[in-house]
């Protein structure tokens, strides 16, 4: 059984029949590309495994655990980080603030109050956030307010403040819309990266088929809200269903 | 020191020593000249500089912190003074059990506000706040004020909770059971810290100048030094840092595992003390609590306080709520008499055109300086006095780098 | 029964004034985004067009009539507006006297001039800037705009008399079937609540109905796609901007025979009719004249003698708790449109 398992889920907007009979899973430590044309349901699948839609009908579990009803922070608190398609960071803050800020969420749960000591005092926290740095490549810029980064810095470090969590499962959606080709070069890198060194499961949504080729173990095709096909890139790359539905535009 | 970086104890020192010498520092001016009516440094000014600074402080841990804008600040301050004033009815005069009771009471009642209010953000939270607050007022002015002793009674709730528009007052039947009912001669007694009362005060004569020492102004500025310093810490920890990512990006916040409702409701709750503790305060300078206190301009004001002196800055509350008090009581007192007495050198027909022109500004025209300062601060000056501060020293050292380049280009030249 | 219809009929001038005002704030925010604290002031500031306007037409010259002698025996002095005496008492009394339904001439283009003016001076740079600064630009401008007329008039009331025709009351039972004096309504307040539903009905009208309506509605839809089909919006969310400041000026003019203006009326107002904006739904039209016309009757019906004896003070506080309890339960308000200021 599969670390994330996804079982008949539908999910309609008014007419609109966006998720019919989704069945998905994960397996642990692999990466899985989900990828489909545009308004095949990836986006509406995605927001029902984070606790932002909640299907109609069917089961998502994660770990076996279901994860339907619970607030976002409840699901990241068991284990899933999700990176956005335009970088969610805080902007305002530096960028070692930013990293430290997942750390205490990490140890501290959804909310503690600890209004009177003083960050600085926080050794571990500081240290744990500047070695994350470090591997990030980002050290020089920890002073930096985060808004003033490079946008290929904003994702580095977004994906860092996932990992400095530990999650068992990283969501990806889209993490290189929009980006120059140096800059995705670098993210595709960097994920290669995460996957070598970490007891991590890649859950990744994407447009770019150089980004999933280069990545993906798995690749589950979405086409009109229900899966088409599930399989290793290799066979998906000469799928004629899946030519047809998808690649057929730009083979 | 007291757990601070360098930087945080240097502000705290220069506070601390700003408010215990203010009574010097505000009369720069002999009690005879022209000048004197630009002296603060009477003691009922200065206690509400400390007081509205207090209060500003407060509003800017959810204001400048949270980014969430509450329209309904001055509700806690009824709170707080109402509280205040039925622990002096009830138990006795010493203020520190007033002030308890005013904390205590606002926070219960920020918990109350804050919780249905928070559920909602943006401008919604700012009209539910303006509701609750307009509904305190609207409560404070009638309904709680009417006779809850049944008609045949004359006992302490003639007048209900809160007097009306009239306002708590003391009365001599006010049981005071821990302490004196009433003073040796018949009168009320007066808030004291321990014996030591609030409106006495020693006056000092150096010559010309005359400084006033009041302890209720002391009494004042020692807490608002404590409040001040708690904000630094608030400023400064986890918690803050909690408070400032929710107003950056709240997405982020709940996707990384934190609930941003409880860090807010946390906020609101230490603003509502803040706020309870200033309304307490104001209690205990000048035994009464009105309604008025918690009209919905007067939320306003704090608002303004907080902007015009630097949302979020450390200290710009402080100097907002110092400016829009010390404006208040210069600008509202000048009159056309004292216009024209400045500007007697000018020659007659330009010295009434230029009164004219001022004179819709000044004394009873306060508010329409207000409001222009106001709106002035917003579109010019959105960092209030601290940005402001801020880049008038960035140009002054730019300047001096400059300074400093040339002489160090033309020290080989020679 | 008739003192239910009674209520109902009472409420329906505060509620017509609530939706006027309400119905521009909505324009406003709906198509330019902005949060007006201002537009209060827009309601005072018509009503004291209309305060101007008769103290226009009273200025008079004094003559001594020795034909007559005041009660200590001296010559009489008369007044005489040289309106009368120029276009003779009849005429010139019969402008006198219907001095306020005239200001609303007066008032259109002043309103619409002040509503332009502020628009391209002030609101058209905060299009862009954080809501709070929105709010608080416009509080500023609020707070000025009132001084001044304060300045101008004085803090006290001013009372403006509706026309003689109008200043009574009317028997309203009688003409649906109840005993006489059951139902007193006097004639203004009906005029007033006429009034507000021809202007509410031309607002819509006017947005249904005519091609600029139509772009508006298009606007407050999707701003971003109408600009992209290279229509013009901005130059039209101005004009809309004149027009609710009309809206609310003319809910002004016409309500000064109900309540004598005082130079603080507006921010009264303003705090009722964000209620009644949050209530109807932030960015829907008939939400907010519903809303209006609803708690203007909620309101006087919490006024009744038994409700408040009942629940002492509740005429006080009703509008704000029904807009708490409206709030948590549909956070959209009765009409809201989803994705409106749902951050």
């Amino acid at each position: 059984m599969g670390i994330l398992e996804v079982k008949n889920v539908n999910k309609r907007f008014g007419g609109l029949q966006a998720l019919g009979d989704v069945n998905l899973s994960v397996a642990e430590n692999t990466v899985h590309a989900i990828i489909g044309p545009n308004g095949a349901g990836k986006s509406t699948l995605l927001n029902c495994l984070i606790g932002k839609l909640i299907p109609d009908t069917g089961s998502v579990l994660f770990q076996g655990q279901s994860v339907l009803g619970r607030k976002p922070y409840e699901i990241n608190q068991m284990g899933i980080s999700r990176v956005f398609q335009t970088p969610e960071i805080f902007g305002d803050l530096t960028v070692l603030e930013n990293m430290m800020i997942p750390i205490f969420a990490k140890r501290d749960g959804v909310f503690r109050m600890h209004a009177f000591e003083d960050t600085s005092n926080e050794r571990e926290i500081v240290e744990q956030a500047e070695s994350m740095l470090e591997d990030l490549n980002l050290q020089d810029q920890r002073h930096m307010h985060s808004a003033s980064m490079s946008r290929g810095n904003k994702r580095r470090l977004e994906i860092g403040m996932c990992l400095a969590q530990n999650p068992k499962l990283l969501l990806l959606d889209e993490p290189t819309a929009g980006m120059a080709r140096a800059d995705t070069n670098n993210t595709i890198d960097l994920l290669k990266q995460i996957k070598d060194e970490r007891d991590i499961t890649i859950a990744i949504i994407e447009h770019d088929m150089h980004v999933v080729f280069s990545l993906a173990e798995r690749i589950t095709v979405l086409a009109q809200g229900s899966p088409l096909v599930e399989d290793t890139p290799e066979n998906i790359k000469g799928h004629p269903k899946v030519r047809e539905a998808y690649l057929g535009e730009t083979a | 020191m007291f757990g601070l970086a360098k930087k945080d104890v240097t502000l705290l020192l220069i506070v601390a020593a700003l408010t215990m010498l203010a009574p010097f520092i505000l009369n720069p001016f002999p009690v005879d000249s022209a000048m004197a009516q630009f002296n603060a440094g009477y003691p009922d000014l200065m206690q509400r500089f400390v007081i509205f600074g207090i209060f500003a402080i407060g509003f800017n841990i959810l204001f400048g912190l949270t980014g969430y804008l509450s329209f309904g600040h001055a509700a806690f301050i009824g709170v707080g003074s109402y509280a205040a004033m039925w622990m002096f009815k009830l138990f006795g005069m010493n203020v520190l059990p007033a002030l308890t009771l005013a904390v205590v009471m606002s926070g219960l009642f920020a918990l109350l506000i804050g919780y249905v209010s928070l559920r909602r953000s943006g401008i919604y939270f700012s009209i539910l706040t303006l509701a609750f607050a307009q509904m305190s007022y609207a409560l404070a002015y009638s309904v709680l004020a009417t006779d809850m002793d049944g008609p045949d009674e004359q006992g302490l709730l003639q007048k209900g909770l809160t007097g009306g528009e009239t306002g708590l007052q003391l009365t001599l039947q006010d049981p005071r059971i821990l302490g004196q009912q009433t003073t040796a001669d018949g009168g009320i007694p007066v808030p004291n810290l321990f014996g030591l009362e609030m409106r006495s005060a020693t006056e000092m004569v150096m010559g010309d100048w005359v400084f006033t020492f009041s302890a209720g102004y002391y009494f004042s500025a020692v807490v608002m030094l404590i409040a001040f310093y708690l904000s630094i810490r608030i400023f400064r920890s986890p918690f803050g840092m909690m408070l400032r990512a929710i107003k950056c990006n709240n997405t982020r916040m709940t996707y990384t595992g934190l609930n941003a409702r409880p860090y807010a409701l946390a906020a609101f709750v230490i603003s509502g003390m803040y706020a309870g503790l200033a309304g307490g305060l104001m209690a205990s300078m000048d035994p009464l609590a009105g309604p008025e206190r918690m009209f919905w301009t007067a939320s306003g004001e704090v608002v303004l306080m907080t902007i015009l002196g630097g949302v979020g800055t450390l200290i710009g509350p402080v100097l907002g709520a110092g400016v829009i008090k010390y404006m208040e009581n210069i600008v509202s007192k000048i009159n056309s008499d004292i216009l024209h007495s400045w500007f007697a050198f000018l020659p007659d027909g330009l010295e009434d055109l230029v009164v004219t022109m001022i004179y819709p500004f000044v004394g009873k025209g306060w508010h329409l300086t207000l409001g222009l300062m106001f709106m002035l601060v917003v579109i010019f000056l959105p960092g209030g006095l601290v940005e402001g501060g801020q880049r008038v020293a960035r140009l002054f050292r730019r300047k001096k780098a400059k300074e400093g380049k040339k002489s160090t280009q033309s020290t080989p030249a020679e | 029964m008739d003192a239910i219809i009674l209520q109902i009929l009472n409420g329906l001038d505060k509620g017509s004034a609530y939706a006027l005002i309400a119905l521009g704030l909505t324009l406003i925010f709906g198509t330019l985004g902005v949060v007006n604290f201002a537009h209060g002031a827009l309601f005072m500031i018509g009503a004291f067009c209309a305060v101007t306007l008769s103290r226009i037409l009273n200025i008079s010259f004094t003559t001594i009539d020795e034909t007559r002698t005041d009660f200590l025996g001296n010559p009489l002095k008369v007044d005489t507006t040289y309106i009368e005496h120029w276009l003779g008492p009849d005429l010139g009394g019969g402008i006198l006297n219907w001095s306020v339904p005239l200001s609303i001439l007066f008032a259109i283009p002043i309103m619409i001039l002040v509503g332009v003016v502020m628009e391209r001076g002030l609101i058209k740079h905060f299009y862009k800037r954080p809501h709070a600064d929105q709010i608080l630009v416009t509080f500023g401008l609020a707070i000025v705009l009132q001084e001044i007329v304060k300045y101008y008039y004085g803090a006290n009331p001013i009372p403006t008399p509706a026309p003689d025709a109008f200043r009574g009351s009317f028997d309203f039972g009688t003409l649906i079937g109840f005993d006489p004096n059951t139902i007193i309504y006097p004639y203004w307040r009906l005029v007033y609540f006429a009034f507000a539903a021809v202007i509410i009905g031309a607002v819509f009208a006017f947005l249904q109905f005519t091609t600029f309506g139509m772009v508006v509605r298009a606007g407050m839809a999707d701003r971003e796609t109408v600009q992209l089909l290279g229509i013009n919006i901005d130059k039209r969310f101005t004009i809309m901007f004149g027009i609710a400041a009309a809206v609310a000026g003319l809910a002004g003019v016409m309500y000064v025979p109900i309540n004598p203006p005082n130079y603080h009326m507006g921010m009264d107002f303003l705090v009722l009719s964000f209620v009644v904006v949050v209530v109807g739904g932030m960015g829907s039209l008939p939400g907010a004249v519903l809303a209006g016309f609803l708690l203007g009757i909620l309101e006087s019906f919490a006024s009744m003698g038994a409700v408040i004896d009942l629940i002492p003070g509740i005429n006080q506080i009703i509008i704000y708790l029904v807009a708490i309890i409206i709030l948590l339960t549909r956070p959209r308000g009765l009409m809201g449109r989803k994705g409106v200021m749902e951050d």
